[in-house]
């Protein structure tokens, strides 16, 4: 296999709220993503999967661990020309398409502003030219850069979320609960226009979500998390039919079925979160690159 | 079957500062009693709308034109808001919201908050409704439930909230549940647990449930009849068989196909192009005809009847009219039929 794009090694994100409480999000996540390939991380509220993508994309500061994007280290202290390289090639959608775009800001000069502060451009015109580009690729039409963001629709103004990740032709883009804002027949378009800009540019996504029918459709890998602990990653279709670890199991067997038939005699693995401890557990290979926390006793 | 819920065409608009919105343009509903019925939708199709009808709690700018909602032979459109506070709401009909967090009251201890509907609307002592509540903690799976009447909504994490605002709807013995969207807002694995929740309750107390949701995992598990909704319109009504083994309006067929199941592995999923209308310019002919690949030209003329398709399978589509062209459902859809229809055994 090819060299990783993004290698996370030991991630730890702790957050301190006062002097006898600290948040302990993340507690030592390793993955990695290759180029062109989709990796889903999924998990419950509360279980760390968006304070990792805004940790990878450097939003906080990582209390421990360390981040190889591209061969540069992004973890620490870094220079400005690593910052630069960082902002331009990792991008993020984040999840309300309402609060992540400023209102006061037409769509074109939301879309460029990473092009005018990386000057990707030599004249005003080529720079209203790649915005009109961007704009086609993801279904609006080059007009729609003169309009603000409360004039466009839900599934609309996330096609401008995506558009603005694009423009800047990055190697890996974070979505971050991406469509679970839309409506289910909106969704359906959204993944769709992913799946064909991936085809198209060979970006990585990190799809973070906790739709898991959605996950397995559009991930090649998955990365299960569960109080701060990865606690299985593989492939889609090991985790799906193999799953190793008893939290995992229990997930997937509460996944709702579009199939009246299926869900009425469903029935739910119990899973004791309450008493799961995984501090000092190791990883253990299931096979080839399925991986699972160990979580027996002894 | 007896209904103990029925709505005939109802129409209602909104008055907004933008100019009318014809939010629903003649909905037919019925509840059959101890049965649970789904309204599907997407957002803005008059779901919610039709059930804040129900329970009066419509707001001001809203304009109720025409229908009949009719409960054990009520009109309820026709009581005073202040006799359907004190007769329906609670008593008779009672509602779990979407949101946990925002349907309970901050500053009141969660036991207050269930003795409260209780002491308002029976001749019962408080140390009663206590001892009540105390029941309703245990039957809704909360444990330590003396212990518990003392915490406040904070102290609880989601699923628990959602589970005392369940406890706070049963309070007063209901004959009608209505869940507007009640797991939305919680993970899966506690959204399972909710919905058995309810389901358990409902054979225990032979209560009518109406779930207002887009999730058709949800509709799945829980539901005997669903009406999909489009437009302020329902499009297609039937059994939840009927509904997921046979569905016959394109916007079924999208809506069934934009959710993958864990089977599907087509590269593309198929979907439902465009948005759905703007009911402030009030659709001519089917409001669906814009979105609609199989769209003929009656479409944009007339709007579709009812056609029917089994006594209990009914869908407002020209594509069911005897001189209709024949057409095939997109072939990933029908992959996914057959492989559902075999899973569970139906021909």
């Amino acid at each position: 296999m090819s060299e990783p794009l993004l290698k996370v090694k030991n991630l730890r994100q702790h957050f301190k709220i006062s002097r006898g409480f600290t948040v302990k999000a993340v507690n030592g996540v390793s993955f990695e993503i290759f180029p062109g390939e989709t990796y889903g991380l999924v998990g419950e509220s509360g279980s760390g999967k968006t304070t990792i993508g805004r940790s990878i994309i450097r939003l906080y500061d990582p209390t421990d661990g360390e981040i190889f994007f591209n061969r540069d280290k992004i973890s620490g202290e870094l220079s400005h020309k690593i910052w630069r390289r960082l902002r331009k090639n990792m991008q993020m959608i984040f999840q309300d398409p309402m609060s992540s775009l400023n209102p006061r800001k037409k769509i074109g000069d939301i879309i460029g502003e990473g092009l005018d502060i990386h000057k990707l451009y030599s004249t005003r015109k080529e720079r209203n030219e790649i915005i009109g580009e961007i704009l086609k690729k993801v279904g609006l039409s080059p007009a729609h850069a003169e309009r603000y963001p409360q004039q466009f629709s839900g599934g609309q103004r996330q096609r401008v979320g995506i558009a603005r990740a694009l423009v800047m032709n990055p190697k890996l883009i974070i979505a971050d609960e991406c469509i679970s804002a839309l409506d289910v027949s909106i969704q359906a378009q959204v993944v769709n226009l992913m799946k064909d800009i991936q085809h198209e540019t060979n970006c990585a996504y990190l799809f973070i979500a906790h739709d898991l029918s959605m996950v397995k459709y559009i991930s090649d890998r998955i990365g299960v998390l569960h109080k701060g602990y990865l606690v299985e990653t593989g492939t889609t279709r090991e985790i799906f039919s193999n799953p190793a670890h008893p939290y995992t199991q229990s997930l997937l067997s509460a996944v709702p079925q579009p199939n009246p038939a299926v869900e009425k005699n469903r029935k739910l693995i119990s899973y004791d979160a309450a008493a799961a401890n995984y501090e000092n557990r190791k990883m253990r290979r299931v096979n080839d690159d399925h991986f699972v926390l160990d979580w027996q006793e002894g | 079957m007896e209904n103990i819920l029925s709505i005939k065409n109802l129409d209602i608009t909104f008055r907004t500062n933008a100019g009318n919105v014809h939010a629903i343009r003649g909905v037919d509903f019925v509840l059959p009693r101890g049965k649970t019925v789904a309204l599907v939708g997407e957002s803005g199709s008059g779901k919610s709308v039709t059930m804040k009808a129900v329970t009066g709690l419509l707001d001001t700018n809203v304009l109720i034109n025409d229908g009949k909602i009719f409960y054990n032979g009520i009109d309820l459109l026709t009581l005073s808001k202040k006799d359907l506070r004190r007769k329906i709401n609670g008593r008779e009909i009672a509602m779990v919201f979407q949101d946990p967090m925002t349907s309970l009251d901050p500053t009141m201890t969660i036991g207050e908050q269930i003795m409260e509907g209780m002491l308002l609307h029976k001749k019962i002592s408080s140390s009663d409704a206590r001892e009540k509540s105390v029941e309703l903690l245990n039957l809704v799976g909360i444990s330590e439930a003396e212990r518990r009447m003392k915490n406040y909504p904070h102290q609880l994490s989601g699923g628990m909230r959602q589970r005392v605002v369940i406890a706070v709807a049963l309070s007063c013995e209901p004959k009608i549940l209505i869940c507007d969207e009640p797991t939305t807002a919680l993970d899966v694995t506690v959204q399972a647990r909710i919905l058995n929740l309810i389901k358990n309750v409902q054979a225990e107390m032979n209560l009518s449930v109406i779930y207002i949701t887009h999730d058709l995992g949800v509709v799945a598990k829980v539901a005997d009849f669903v009406n999909v909704m489009y437009a302020g319109k329902v499009v297609e009504v039937g059994t939840v068989e009927e509904i997921f083994y046979d569905p016959r309006h394109p916007y079924t067929w999208g809506l069934l196909s934009a959710m993958p199941d864990l089977e599907t592995e087509d590269d593309r999923l198929y979907s439902i192009p465009g948005s759905p209308p703007n009911l402030l310019h009030e659709p001519t002919g089917d409001a669906f005809a814009p979105r609609n690949k199989f769209a003929m030209k009656i479409d944009e003329r007339e709007t579709p009847p009812m056609f029917k398709i089994s006594e209990t399978h009914f869908a407002a589509t020209w594509l069911l009219h005897p001189d209709a062209p024949k057409i095939e459902m997109p072939a990933e859809l029908q992959a996914r039929l057959i492989r559902s229809r075999k899973a569970a055994g139906y021909e």
